[in-house]
């Protein structure tokens, strides 16, 4: 039960879930050659595998106070539009916060797909506030650095970090490059078309945006820095 | 009736077909728009992942400067940064240590947030402010025969909208309806567009564009219309990618502004429209009546 | 008997209530400390003074030491006044020389700091020692009990609890604002987890009532107004038309068939909806009474619930020599004098509109639970086939629990028969149309006896059961084979992962409520109610169908979500509660009432102000009169009166004002 084979791909989203598409251009597992190892790892849980306090911690986050309300009922799943990709769902996401296990949700890509819909926590019956909480989690890892190298949303958000501090305003265009350019040459390549699209209809503008008051935006920020010890 | 607006950086930049179609059909309904003066990014959502504390920062920038305006109201068009806006003014009065950090950061800018400008969307204001009736008196090209799937994604709706339900909402529905067209029942018309997944996680993305567009084309719109100019984007933007993936679903997404535009009979080169990756094109079949001047403001 | 004139000698005593005082009160500090207050003459602390030791030691010392007050520092007075009172009287004194402190849920309960918790027990009980001083002897006065019972309500607690207190023998009235007694129960197909028919049970009970000699049923009747008291109580019932003689009736129903209206046409209640009925008609086969009504909104003979004479009246004319059928009939208003009252007025079913998600209303093949019910029912409007609203036969189906239950958006409670009755929908709509059937479930509570076995029986008989509350339900398919379908969208929470499933029904399993009006109620017959709005008993284990109202009992849903056998046993208990008091034949009543002193003016001001209409004007002696048996001791009147010339035992102004002088002198 706690074993996973190295060679059969993961098991793809349930039928209902994949659309036809997607089925046709699936291949199908290749069951010839020699029968395929069994690679195991422990799946058990010690309790030295938990951050004792990381649950408690992050409920005192505004926000973040009513994780301690959470029934598992999996409401938060059942309309996230993204969790058919994620690897832990967003209950399962709230279970392992809720109970210390730092190092699983920090890990899990759920923070990363998350796209801020809210329909989670309009639909919550505990009202808990779970995209606030995906916030909060993203944020922790991205302090503690332990989010996956090269995946795109956090270089994304530390770019535009970097932008809002320097200019007040984002340039849209510029962000996509430097994000692209950070990530993945190939990818920046693979939308070739879509950037003459927006030549051609007047959106691909470089010149920077700027506020008036620059040194504003940085004033601001070290005013809090200094008094909270910098987080971020 | 007078707005401080906050356009946000999209509507200067990819969205700037709605601030092209915002700004003219506004002040044809007699809503003066005085742009807020030195505003900075609103915080954005991919902010908030970096730092929640800067994002309400940023926020309350922008909503200290509406204060010192005198303007008592600000139109937000952008969804994020309604959100955004709003989220900022409920954490304020919520939580005593992010007023704290508020009060702290501006005063180092000699700014200061009270906390009682409403954040406004234009939807709201054209619903409850204007009004479906002086609207109505306003077409002059209804826009007969044309089908609508009205799209209004996520953030306008969730969490914190008080002027629409965040179920069924039906705020843009009527507006359309009162332009002359037909509003085809769209039941994902308060899902999520994949918001910056496009680009980041471009699997998932593209496949909730796809969806989105092709349910659309099921349901028998001639276009989607929306209020978010990421969704716009991303509706718009991504369609070889979705019929590299899926096959062609080819379906124009234009704003709420750029129809009641048509429908007002404002030349179309300045409501935007060619900015569209896939143009949206209508031809009445009723001729149009003779442009009645602007409400005066 | 001790007159107060005599030298005051008290005896106080401080309990520990095991740790719940204890631990937060320096009990013996607080003995010490009051030992020191003049009038004292012994101090104790214990550890359960509530104990038969510790009433033991309050008799004891009273003979002992020649005590003539008493004072225990406790628990609430609510609890255990009675208990040291007896103790008082035991020892040989007037029970009203006794008073009581409350150190626990005053103070040990609600604070933290024990230094401050202690400090604050000794001014509680310092303002009693100041106080009982002046405490003067009363008389307890018997208020005879009226033998006869009003129940209102007539869903089976009402009936189980009419039918007790008629077979022993009591008098009863029951009011009932439907047509017909039955309640949720007549509605339903079967009960779980017996599976026996609702209908076999239920209606031999109704029919029961229609002819128990003891029993006088009222239906389409509401209760508008209750006074008096305890033992005493003028309820007055309005009854509304329906247009027919009850006594005359017979129940042919050979007006309904001769109705101008050759078929049915109208919303018929009884099956939710989903059938019609005509202008005049019988809810259901067995209802009790079985006497038809005329519905005057769409009868032709009325125009807008008006009489308009206007129809060829062919019900008239059928029934002929009977004459049952009166036209004229008028609202009528009637006043019952009883002794005892049960509330039995149930409750309401979530109004599943209020979870959009799911979307009742929009896709015609999304039903409610008691839509369902009726759907299988051999007497609902398919005659038991799952034929639905489309005329299509399902071959999927979805159940989904907690609709409008454990949710903090609608109503926070679990409704607790849900995950039964889903169950028991799920064994009944798979028997009766052999689609496949999913519950959809936050958690399966099926705590009662034989609970837990049925589910055994259901997960045997291959009904599917995914742990998730459902996300939506849409009608935008994404594969072929959902195309046309209603899809669930849930995750899958024991696999953890999502699932999307289609199915051609839907059944919301929606929470039970309060009635519409159920803050009417409880006003009208002076109750109290939680805060989700259900009724609230007096006490939640030991009282728990006694409301604060003496005399005024509770049954059923009514008081919170339960399922029959939990209802009919406390229809059983609310109806055993009645007899003791009839039985006893009179009550005790606390003599804390107000009286009018000899230099009352006369000038009426206290009339209006008596919540409990009590005081009378005497023109001849031109003073205020007090009816002590109305008397609840508020204190509005005393405080009002502008001669100061009413007193009341027990808050006495000396007793009042020294007590304030205790607690804030040092």
């Amino acid at each position: 039960m706690s074993t996973s084979s190295t060679e059969t791909p993961p098991a793809g989203p349930p039928a209902a879930e994949r659309l036809p598409q997607e089925t046709a251009q699936t291949p199908a597992p290749k069951r010839s050659g020699p029968e395929p190892k069994i690679r195991i790892h422990r799946t058990i849980k010690y309790e030295s595998d938990r951050t004792p306090g990381f649950g408690r911690d992050l409920m005192r986050v505004p926000g973040c106070e009513q994780l301690e309300r959470c029934i598992q009922c999996g409401t938060c799943s059942g309309v996230c539009p993204l969790s058919i990709y994620m690897d832990h769902t967003p209950r399962q996401v709230m279970a392992l916060t809720r109970g210390d296990f730092k190092r699983e949700v920090l890990h899990s890509h759920t923070i990363w797909l998350c796209a801020s819909c809210y329909a989670c926590t309009v639909e919550c019956p505990q009202e808990i506030r779970i995209t606030d909480i995906m916030y909060e989690l993203k944020q922790r890892a991205i302090h503690e650095g332990v989010y996956p190298r090269k995946f795109p949303i956090p270089v994304l958000a530390h770019e535009f970090n970097a932008m809002v501090r320097q200019n007040g305003r984002i340039t849209e265009m510029v962000l996509v490059i430097r994000l692209f350019l950070k990530t993945s040459w190939l990818a920046a390549l693979g939308n070739w078309r879509l950037g003459i699209d927006l030549l051609r209809t007047g959106r691909f503008s470089l010149r920077p945006e700027r506020i008036r008051n620059r040194g504003d935006i940085a004033r601001m920020f070290d005013a809090i820095d200094g008094s909270k010890g910098g987080s971020a | 009736m007078k707005f401080s607006y906050f356009p946000g950086c999209s509507l200067k930049g990819l969205g700037r077909a709605y601030e092209e179609s915002l700004l003219p059909v506004m002040k044809h309904l007699g809503v003066e728009l005085v742009e807020l003066d030195d505003w900075n990014c609103c915080g954005a959502t991919a902010y908030m992942a970096v730092d929640e504390a800067k994002a309400c920062v940023l926020a309350a920038r922008n909503l200290a400067l509406v204060e010192r305006s005198g303007l008592n109201q600000v139109l937000a068009p952008c969804a994020a940064c309604y959100l955004v806006l709003n989220k900022t003014k409920h954490y304020f009065h919520d939580y005593p240590s992010m007023k704290q950090t508020m009060d702290r950061a501006l005063g180092a800018v000699g700014l200061r947030y009270r906390g009682d400008t409403p954040v406004r969307h234009p939807l709201d204001v054209l619903l409850n402010d204007v009004g479906l009736d002086a609207i109505r008196q306003r077409v002059v090209r209804p826009l007969k025969g044309l089908k609508v799937a009205t799209y209004y994604g996520c953030q306008i709706v969730r969490p914190y909208a008080t002027f629409d339900d965040p179920y069924n909402p039906t705020t843009m529905d009527r507006l359309i309806e009162a332009l002359g067209a037909t509003v085809v029942r769209y039941p994902l018309k308060t899902k999520c567009c994949g918001g910056s997944l496009t680009g980041t996680v471009p699997k998932a993305g593209i496949r909730m564009v796809y969806i989105l567009l092709n349910e659309a084309r099921k349901r028998g719109a001639d276009c989607l219309a929306t209020v978010c100019p990421l969704c716009q984007f991303n509706l718009d933007a991504y369609h070889a990618q979705v019929k590299a993936a899926y096959g062609p679903v080819t379906l124009p997404t234009v704003y709420f502004t750029q129809l009641m535009g048509l429908a007002f009979g404002l030349p179309e080169r300045e409501l935007g429209l060619q900015r569209a990756a896939i143009r949206f094109q209508w031809r009445p079949a009723v001729p149009a009546a003779p442009v009645p001047s602007p409400v005066p403001a | 008997m001790v007159s107060s004139s005599q030298e005051v000698r008290i005896g106080f005593y401080v309990c520990h209530c095991g740790h719940n005082i204890a631990s937060m009160v320096d009990c013996p500090e607080v003995a010490r400390y009051v030992e020191t207050l003049p009038g004292v003459v012994l101090s104790r602390d214990y550890k359960y003074m509530c104990s038969d030791p510790g009433q033991e030691l309050v008799q004891q010392d009273i003979r002992e030491f020649a005590l003539n007050r008493v004072v225990v520092a406790s628990c609430s007075p609510l609890l255990h006044e009675h208990t040291f009172r007896k103790a008082t009287a035991a020892g040989g004194l007037n029970p009203f020389f006794f008073h009581m402190v409350n150190i626990r849920e005053h103070d040990s309960w609600v604070h933290t700091d024990r230094a401050e918790a202690t400090a604050k027990a000794k001014a509680l009980a310092r303002a009693a020692i100041r106080r009982v001083a002046h405490h003067r002897p009363l008389e307890v006065k018997q208020v005879p009990i009226h033998p006869d019972v009003l129940v209102v309500g007539g869903g089976i607690a009402g009936i189980h609890a009419a039918l007790t207190l008629a077979n022993a023998g009591r008098k009863v009235t029951l009011v009932e604002r439907e047509p017909t007694i039955g309640g949720h129960m007549a509605k339903f197909d079967k009960t779980f987890p017996t599976l026996d028919c609702a209908a076999c049970i239920l209606t031999p009970k109704m029919s029961e009532v229609g002819a128990h000699e003891n029993i006088t049923l009222w239906t389409c009747s509401d209760v508008v107004k209750m006074d008096g008291y305890v033992g005493n109580y003028t309820v007055t019932v309005r009854r509304r038309p329906r247009y027919i003689d009850e006594e005359l009736c017979t129940g042919c129903q050979e007006c309904i068939s001769n109705c101008v209206y050759k078929e049915p046409k109208f919303v018929d209640e009884f099956n939710e909806g989903l059938g019609k009925r005509k202008p005049i008609y019988i809810p259901f086969p067995q209802s009790t009474p079985q006497v038809v009504l005329i519905d005057p909104e769409v009868c032709l003979n009325f125009k807008r619930g008006v009489l308009t004479d206007r129809c060829k009246k062919t019900c008239v004319e059928a029934c002929g020599d009977r004459k049952a059928i009166t036209f004229t009939q008028r609202e009528e208003i009637r006043e019952l004098q009883v002794g005892t009252i049960i509330v039995a007025t149930g409750f309401q079913t979530f109004d599943v509109k209020r979870a959009p998600q799911y979307g009742y209303g929009s896709f015609p093949n999304v039903y409610t639970a008691l839509e369902a019910e009726r759907l299988v029912n051999a007497s609902g409007p398919t005659g038991g086939e799952v034929i639905l609203r489309d005329g299509t036969q399902p071959k999927a189906i979805g159940i989904i629990h907690c609709v409008g239950s454990r949710d903090k958006k609608t109503n926070r409670w679990c409704s607790r028969v849900c995950c039964m009755y889903s169950m028991k929908l799920a064994h009944l709509l798979k028997e009766h149309s052999g689609a496949e059937i999913y519950n959809f479930y936050i958690d399966i509570r099926a705590p009662g006896k034989s609970y837990e076995e049925f589910y055994d029986k259901l997960n045997e008989e291959g009904v599917h059961f995914i742990r998730g509350r459902v996300g939506e339900v849409t009608d935008w398919a994404m594969t072929p084979e959902e195309e046309g379908k209603l899809i669930i969208r849930v995750e899958d929470t024991l696999a953890g992962f999502v699932r999307r499933i289609p199915v051609n029904m839907v059944v919301l399993s929606a929470g039970l409520e309060p009635q519409a009006d159920a803050q009417e109620v409880r006003r009208l017959f002076n109750m109290s109610c939680g805060t989700e709005g259900f009724f609230l008993e007096r006490h939640p284990k030991l009282a728990p169908v006694n409301t604060f109202t003496d005399g005024i009992f509770i049954a059923g849903c009514c008081q919170g979500p339960r399922d029959i056998p939990d209802t009919v046993a406390q229809a059983g208990a609310a109806a055993a509660e009645a007899l003791v008091l009839i039985d006893r034949g009179h009550v005790e009543q606390e003599p804390n009432t107000a009286y009018i002193l000899p230099d009352c003016s006369g000038c009426k001001s206290c009339l209006p102000l008596c919540p409990y209409t009590a005081i009378t004007f005497d023109a001849t002696t031109h003073r205020a009169v007090i009816n002590e048996a109305l008397c609840k001791g508020c204190g509005t009147c005393v405080g009002s009166c502008p001669s100061g010339s009413i007193g009341q035992n027990l808050f006495e102004d000396e007793e009042v004002f020294s007590e304030i002088e205790g607690v804030l002198s040092e």
